[in-house]
């Protein structure tokens, strides 16, 4: 199973939603890996789905998961389908499509909490305001974070505390969240005791 | 918060009238002091002692939002409304003294937008004539659609079209020009915000439109001044005034608790900004719901009513004010 059901946190914290297939004539899909299945639900599940496809631009990262949903993805018939190595190396088609994009798109995203996040800041910037992007999180429950002394990002965190990739001090993992920044905020968890710091536990376990 | 309650003393500086349908009228302070500057889309209540009535009515500011030394409404003739613009056409004159709120806007741009794509119908121009100023300001891009009945009665049309050629459509009813709407909306870049004042018809187009192809909510923005409508007279029960008041025909029942001497709130009167929502206490009889504020639940079960637009037919109305 993909799914996985936060706990209740502060306001600041993300909270996701199941897709719901929405009016509007052009559709962009982002996911990456298990994200992959939120979008095959919906279009199993929407009604017209071949007029839905026919104006829809897919960019899948697989990650991990590699061949598991490339097939059952393209099977879909998209418009355009892109197969994309990162999320960094779909960047520059990401932008390209919300330039030339027209109000009534209608933006999915998929996956892991740091490629929703960051694609979503891509799509606010572009104009569409945060609360008409849908976002679905399936897969990893591993975090993007900001560490909020030396400000370098640290992907993929699993663990709390963990170790800032770019400063070297060990960061607590908050649930305070950046939508500008596309992370969650690490703050030094030894800052008053330096040294002692707790031992490591993997997030949500 | 009582912006709107904040009032100044004008004086009338200009009547100038705009076609058979439209005047003008231009304030300037008693006091001699600096207007607030004000965002476009902001309007200003206006009071008017006519006879008995004193009438509060909301008009758009026009003019520059920037512009201190004065401020500007138009006002369109309605032979059959209340009174209002009436009294305005016909009563007031060059150098009266007036008092007029501070601005308020329910009505403001979404600066965040890449483009403002503004829809009017007839004398709603006018909230767009202050944004347009606005955005000369901020360099702003918009595109304006103005739908009027005729060339004669296109307020502000070609002043528009001379000075924004690229900018301005203008489409008249008499010559069966109409607005490609569907066209028009699918044709809009990313990050566009579309804002809409004029008859109820054309903004349920509009709204309806625009969600039907996709636009966010967010990105949506209309205004509509409903005029209090008229209708019989009543008689209402004010518990924590412990007041019995009656509201004439002509009448809207904010302004029979106005007259009362109760310090009632409000910002838009026209049953859009819910200000003066009010609990309903008691209700005998059926509420007439003219306002766009409260939900079908509110309307439904007569918890609550708009005293700026809303009426009541029954044997007893008890309101908490």
């Amino acid at each position: 199973m993909s799914e996985f059901q936060f706990p209740s946190s502060i306001r600041s914290r993300p909270i996701y939603g199941k897709f719901e297939a929405r009016a509007g004539k052009d559709c962009l899909m982002i996911a990456d890996a298990e994200g992959a299945e939120a979008i095959l639900d919906m279009v199993q599940k929407s009604d017209d789905s071949q007029e839905m496809m026919a104006n829809t631009h897919i960019i899948y990262i697989p990650k991990h998961t590699e061949e598991t949903y490339v097939e059952k993805l393209k099977a879909l018939g998209a418009r355009q389908f892109y197969l994309g190595v990162s999320y960094e190396a779909s960047v520059p088609r990401l932008r390209h499509i919300l330039t030339n994009a027209h109000m009534g798109l209608q933006v999915y995203l998929a996956g892991t909490e740091g490629v929703m996040g960051q694609a979503q800041r891509e799509a606010i910037e572009a104009g569409i305001p945060h609360l008409a992007i849908q976002m679905e999180h399936r897969g990893s429950v591993a975090r993007r974070m900001q560490c909020v002394h030396c400000k370098g990002i640290t992907e993929d965190v699993i663990t709390d505390p963990f170790i800032c990739s770019h400063c070297g001090l060990n960061l607590f993992v908050r649930d305070h969240y950046s939508r500008r920044l596309a992370a969650f905020q690490g703050v030094r968890v030894d800052a008053e005791d330096h040294g002692n710091v707790p031992a490591q536990v993997e997030l949500y376990k | 918060m009582t912006a709107g309650k904040n009032k100044i003393l004008v004086k009338v500086v200009e009547i100038s009238k705009v076609n058979d349908l439209v005047t003008r009228f231009s304030f300037e302070r008693i006091d001699g002091a600096l207007f607030p500057t004000f965002s476009g889309g902001a309007h200003i209540v206006i009071e008017m002692k006519d006879g008995e009535i004193n009438r509060l009515n909301p008009y758009s500011l026009m003019s520059d939002p920037m512009d201190q030394s004065r401020y500007s409404i138009s006002v369109r003739r309605d032979d059959n409304g209340r009174g209002g613009s009436l009294f305005m056409h016909r009563k007031v004159k060059l150098d009266d003294e007036m008092v007029i709120s501070y601005p308020v806007n329910l009505f403001a741009m979404d600066l965040r937008a890449s483009k403002h794509l503004m829809i009017a119908g007839g004398i709603g121009i006018t909230p767009f004539l202050a944004q347009i100023k606005q955005l000369g300001t901020l360099q702003g891009h918009f595109e304006l659609h103005y739908s009027c009945r005729s060339r004669a009665l296109g307020a502000y049309a070609e002043a528009l079209t001379d000075h924004y050629p690229n900018n301005v459509h203008v489409y008249f009813d008499d010559q069966k020009q109409t607005i490609d709407l569907v066209n028009l909306l699918k044709g809009q870049p990313l990050g566009t915000h579309v804002y809409i004042c004029g008859p109820k018809g054309m903004i349920d187009w509009v709204r309806n439109t625009a969600f039907e192809m996709g636009w966010p909510h967010e990105t949506v923005h209309h205004e509509e001044f409903l005029a209090p409508p008229s209708g019989e007279a009543f008689t209402v029960n004010l518990a924590t005034s412990q007041k019995t008041i009656e509201v004439g025909e002509q009448q809207s029942l904010l302004e029979a608790i106005e007259a009362a001497g109760i310090d009632a709130p409000y910002l838009c009167r026209g049953g859009a900004c819910g200000q003066c929502e009010t609990r309903v206490l008691k209700c005998d009889g059926d509420i007439q719901h003219n306002d766009h504020w409260l939900d079908d639940e509110q309307k439904v079960g007569k918890t609550h009513i708009m005293p700026c637009v809303s009426r009541f037919a029954g044997r007893n109305l008890v309101l908490d004010r």
